[in-house]
């Protein structure tokens, strides 16, 4: 048996902080590419205004957060150059934020799903014990809750609206749902931040995930996809296995920046 | 719209009136008597310009994806968003007028409203979108200055606003502009390609000379307008040549030269066939621009059902439960 520690638990290798600030930023700029895609050509006007301004929020919380992955890191890179030079398999964003807008129906329920992740997470890392963090989460919150009511919305109008909308949207939310496991996997890194109480315990999250979307999807009269041993779960990008899409998305974002080494913008 | 094309019979004594009001320099607003001329005019010009906010997102949309820094990414988005904006709240302004947005939006989907000639051009590289603002927002900036002491109130105050927007989008785009003119040799070769492109589609943007231009004596009569198509062309060009000069780039007109007796920059010939063959719809992007607002229109056909759909049913339910 060992002797109870008088000391303070050592504090998280810098490496975990930096993964988490990935992770957390990450999803927010690739999701924000992804809507920025839409922009002049969404169903109707307010819905360009609408997709651009959840894509200026998410790009912006990207730009807090990995500019303070670079001040972690301590290499001298700074949010551009993580994001313009960086490689796919160097991106920590989760599988679901790099999917393919596919129609307006797929989008939404993809903003969905994130959505109440972001939430739920966010809102455990308002209240992470590092200070730096916890305030751009607070921040990132209120945003968040601003775009789970307009895509939540969407679903219900979907959902609810007419046989076509309805058909569309359940076979987004059934293609979509195996990317959604891996929201809530934790991996070491993830285990040893939310002991420290960094960042959020996932694994815990998901209950409270699954509720909400749970609310959102029967109201719209749709149905949650049946999780059974078959599902395959989908995950990697936590580690940077991601799928072909990622590489096709940075090829497109850097492409400009990459032809000009050295170039200020 | 109306049924018929031919503008009924105004009463002169009515006309009269309202001509003493726009002399008087007074506002007219929507409820105010109007000759059918004058609104037909202000639908026709306020869903142009619209028309080209909404057609104007598509090539500046055309480098989201690519804008180098994240910086330049969201102001680009933000800009984009802006015009969507501009857009729809001149829809709205028209609608003031007697005619509905999806009628306009119509119009322009089956080619038969106009919007302007300048973005049937094509975006090519990162310089385009610091130019754009620079000479595109530059002469709307000087268009829609005049515009804002127009005759017709929900017009006017339009251009107020948009006005501001305007500003800080030039000045973004000038912004962009010199830190090219100040980067390595490539951006240099870069930005000043760009300007060699956009200069003259630029000067086209305040639409034909004078002498051929059909719509303007009758809109300066009405103070619709406030200032020729030439007049403005002329300020636009005073205005700018000291701005390439400041960041050592070259204006393609090897006629440019100040004239020190008109205090004015003159400048060469326009190419007005290039102009008309655009109008025309044979631009470099023309089919590319209408093909891809008709695109999203009938990609979204299916979204705006569905919108409906669910609001009568939402009105349903409420009847049904105060019943």
């Amino acid at each position: 048996m060992t002797a109870p520690s008088v000391l303070p638990p050592p504090p998280p290798a810098p490496h975990d902080e930096l993964e988490l600030l990935l992770r957390l930023g990450d999803d927010r700029l690739v999701l924000g590419h992804r809507l920025s895609e839409w922009c002049g050509h969404a169903p109707i006007l307010e819905e360009d205004i609408a997709l651009a301004n959840v894509a200026l929020d998410l790009l912006g919380q990207a730009t807090m957060l990995l500019r303070r992955a670079g001040e972690v890191e301590g290499k001298g890179r700074d949010e551009d150059a993580l994001a313009y030079w960086r490689e796919a398999v160097e991106f920590r964003n989760c599988l679901l934020v790099e999917q393919p807008n596919g129609d307006f129906a797929f989008t939404m329920a993809r903003q969905f799903l994130f959505d109440v992740y972001a939430v739920v997470t966010l809102d455990a890392v308002s209240r992470s014990t590092n200070a730096e963090l916890a305030a751009i989460a607070a921040k990132a919150l209120k945003e968040a809750k601003y775009h789970v009511r307009h895509s939540g919305e969407w679903m219900l109008k979907l959902g609810d609206g007419t046989d076509e909308s309805h058909r569309r949207v359940q076979g987004a939310l059934d293609e979509l749902w195996r990317f959604t496991p891996e929201l809530f996997a934790a991996d070491d890194v993830a285990a040893r931040l939310a002991a420290e109480g960094i960042g959020p315990d996932l694994p815990a999250l998901r209950a409270h995930w699954h509720e909400l979307v749970h609310d959102v999807v029967e109201r719209a009269t749709l149905t949650l996809p049946h999780e059974s041993s078959h599902t395959p779960h989908l995950n990697g990008g936590r580690a940077g296995m991601h799928s072909e899409h990622l590489g096709h998305l940075l090829a497109e974002m850097q492409i400009v920046a990459r032809s000009h080494p050295g170039a200020k913008w | 719209m109306t049924q018929t094309r031919t503008a009924p019979q105004d009463d002169p004594a009515k006309v009269a009136e309202f001509e003493a009001r726009i002399a008087a320099g007074q506002s007219i607003e929507p409820k105010d008597w109007m000759p059918e001329r004058y609104r037909r005019q202000l639908i026709r010009m306020m869903s142009q310009h619209a028309h080209s906010e909404i057609v104007g997102m598509l090539p500046e949309g055309n480098w989201i994806t690519r804008a180098p820094s994240l910086r330049r990414k969201i102001s680009l988005i933000a800009k984009v968003q802006d015009e969507a904006g501009h857009g729809l709240y001149i829809y709205c302004g028209t609608e003031t007028l007697g005619v509905d947005r999806a009628e306009l939006i119509q119009q322009l989907l089956d080619g038969t409203a106009k919007y302007s000639s300048i973005f049937n051009y094509p975006t090519l590289s990162w310089a385009d979108i610091g130019v754009i603002g620079w000479f595109v927002d530059g002469a709307a900036i000087v268009n829609q200055t005049v515009l804002a002491k127009a005759s017709y109130g929900p017009y006017a105050r339009a251009m107020i606003r948009i006005c501001k927007e305007e500003n800080f989008h030039k000045r973004q785009g000038y912004e962009i502009v010199a830190t090219l003119a100040n980067g390595t040799s490539a951006q240099k070769a870069m930005v000043q390609d760009a300007v060699n492109r956009w200069w003259w589609p630029s000067l086209m943007m305040f639409g034909p000379s004078d002498a051929n231009s059909p719509n303007t004596a009758e809109l300066i009569k009405w103070k619709v307008k406030r200032r020729t198509n030439d007049e403005l062309r002329q300020r636009f060009v005073n205005l700018t040549v000291p701005q390439a000069a400041a960041v050592n780039l070259t204006l393609p007109d090897p006629d440019l030269a100040y004239d020190t007796e008109s205090e004015n920059w003159s400048f060469g010939r326009i190419d007005w066939d290039e102009f008309n063959q655009v109008l025309r719809g044979n631009g470099p992007c023309n089919r590319e621009r209408l093909a891809a607002r008709r695109k999203a229109h009938d990609d979204g056909a299916w979204v705006r059902e569905a919108a409906s759909a669910y609001a009568a049913k939402q009105r349903a339910k409420q009847a049904s439960e105060a019943a």
